[in-house]
């Protein structure tokens, strides 16, 4: 989807002012520890892989999604998840409980499955039949696709002409598995962008983008 | 559409509907809406606070930079792991147990006075978290994401460095599972010391390409 989460190129956002390292806090408030815990260690419904997870934060309205920080974010997107998928009635949202009698699970993540967790969680690399359609240093265009759905193909290189950097084998595919449509793997590749092709004449002659993109992403150039 | 398709729950989409249903009804102050999400989770067996807390004190206490400058150093002083490292990093820290969520599928890309790598995440803001821990915050704000995939030197100014017109900027976004650490340059006049005191110079940010390694 064309969302306001697909920020790259967007001028207007201010400046970064970044906290100097080594001096800011890992969390900001105490919320955002137990956010981020909760969403590691929480049970999400079925489908809720890490892409389908990506699409519904996208989904946040644009002006939320600016005016709040990340791990409200993922607050936001934890209660739209429940709600999706019928995980929980807008009345128990609203009143931060589970209504009297509703189901309760006995699954849920254990302290000492976590360390677990973090070795092993998140692996996307699948094997393939198929044989790449590019190889390493080879002019690729990106197709020029708006879908209304899950993408992980930015605005600002769409339509745009790079050279094959990276090929990474065959990974799942986000477009797909983010609306429950299955893994459907294809091959990774990592596209290099010079910045004149993205930003035109007045752009750096030697500076340049890269981004992971998949197969169907992609044509002969 | 079907009858049934007006509730926005019973299409097995996610829709705008989820969002613009239920944030109006949520507390207005964040700790606030957390503490309602854990307190439902909890109820419903969706969550174990004493998990929340485990996961907490493993990125407070376990995982962090330290791991990554310690990879950094170990690539300065042994020429073969270097090599290796950059061949396949996948492999290279799977070998040494650094492997994990978030950071499954690594690339290392290294710093020379020709070019100059850098990593974001424009989508959302993905981050090699086995390695470098929770990312900042000015990592995952939109002044960030937006800006250094076209303006890589002016975010660079932001942070005190600035780069010869003829040294290349490479900018990584990461659009998918695969996740990137920046190889800093080793700085002039480390010459003597030791993997350990190369490792205390190595910061957070040489490793994402918004600093430099310096010896003070």
């Amino acid at each position: 989807m064309n969302g306001i989460h697909d920020l790259g190129g967007m001028h207007g956002m201010g400046p970064i002012a970044p906290e100097k390292e080594g001096e800011e806090p890992l969390w900001h408030a105490p919320w955002e520890a137990r956010m981020f815990g909760m969403r590691r260690g929480g049970t999400l419904p079925p489908g809720y892989n890490i892409d389908r997870w990506r699409h519904v934060r996208e989904l946040i309205p644009p002006d939320l999604y600016l005016q709040r920080s990340y791990y409200d974010h993922w607050c936001m997107s934890y209660f739209a998840a429940l709600l999706d998928g019928g995980w929980a009635t807008e009345e128990e949202i609203a009143s931060g409980h589970a209504a009297p009698g509703s189901a309760k699970r006995n699954d849920a993540m254990r302290p000492d499955q976590v360390g677990q967790a973090q070795k092993t969680g998140g692996r996307f690399a699948r094997a393939l039949d198929t044989p790449p359609l590019f190889a390493i240093g080879q002019r690729v265009r990106t197709r020029n696709i708006n879908p209304t759905g899950h993408t992980r193909l930015p605005r600002y290189v769409r339509g745009k002409v790079g050279i094959v950097q990276l090929h990474h084998g065959g990974h799942v595919f986000p477009d797909s598995n983010a609306h429950k449509a299955g893994e459907a793997p294809q091959h990774l590749y990592t596209v290099a962008f010079p910045f004149r092709e993205l930003w035109g004449p007045d752009a750096s002659a030697v500076d340049e983008a890269c981004a992971d993109l998949w197969e169907s992403y992609l044509e002969p150039a | 559409m079907s009858p049934h398709d007006h509730h926005h729950h019973d299409h097995g989409e996610p829709g705008l509907g989820e969002h613009h249903h239920i944030h109006s009804k949520l507390p207005s102050d964040p700790a606030l809406r957390v503490k309602a999400l854990e307190s439902l989770l909890t109820e419903k067996g969706l969550v174990d606070p004493a998990t929340i807390d485990a996961w907490v004190e493993t990125y407070e206490s376990k995982i962090g930079p330290r791991i990554g400058a310690r990879v950094v150093a170990r690539a300065w002083v042994d020429s073969e792991f270097k090599r290796r490292l950059l061949a396949d990093a996948t492999k290279t820290l799977d070998e040494i147990d650094l492997l994990g969520n978030q950071g499954q599928h690594m690339v290392a890309v290294e710093n020379t006075p020709q070019l100059h790598n850098m990593v974001v995440c424009t989508l959302c803001s993905c981050y090699p978290l086995p390695l470098l821990g929770l990312p900042p915050s000015w990592y995952k704000s939109a002044p960030y994401r937006s800006r250094v995939v076209i303006d890589p030197r002016g975010v660079l100014k932001e942070f005190g460095v600035e780069l010869p017109a003829e040294t290349k900027i490479r900018v990584w976004d990461s659009t998918a599972e695969v996740r990137y650490l920046v190889v800093p340059q080793r700085p002039n006049g480390s010459d003597g010391m030791s993997e350990e005191q190369l490792a205390a110079l190595v910061t957070r940010d040489s490793m994402i390409g918004t600093g430099l390694v310096s010896l003070t």
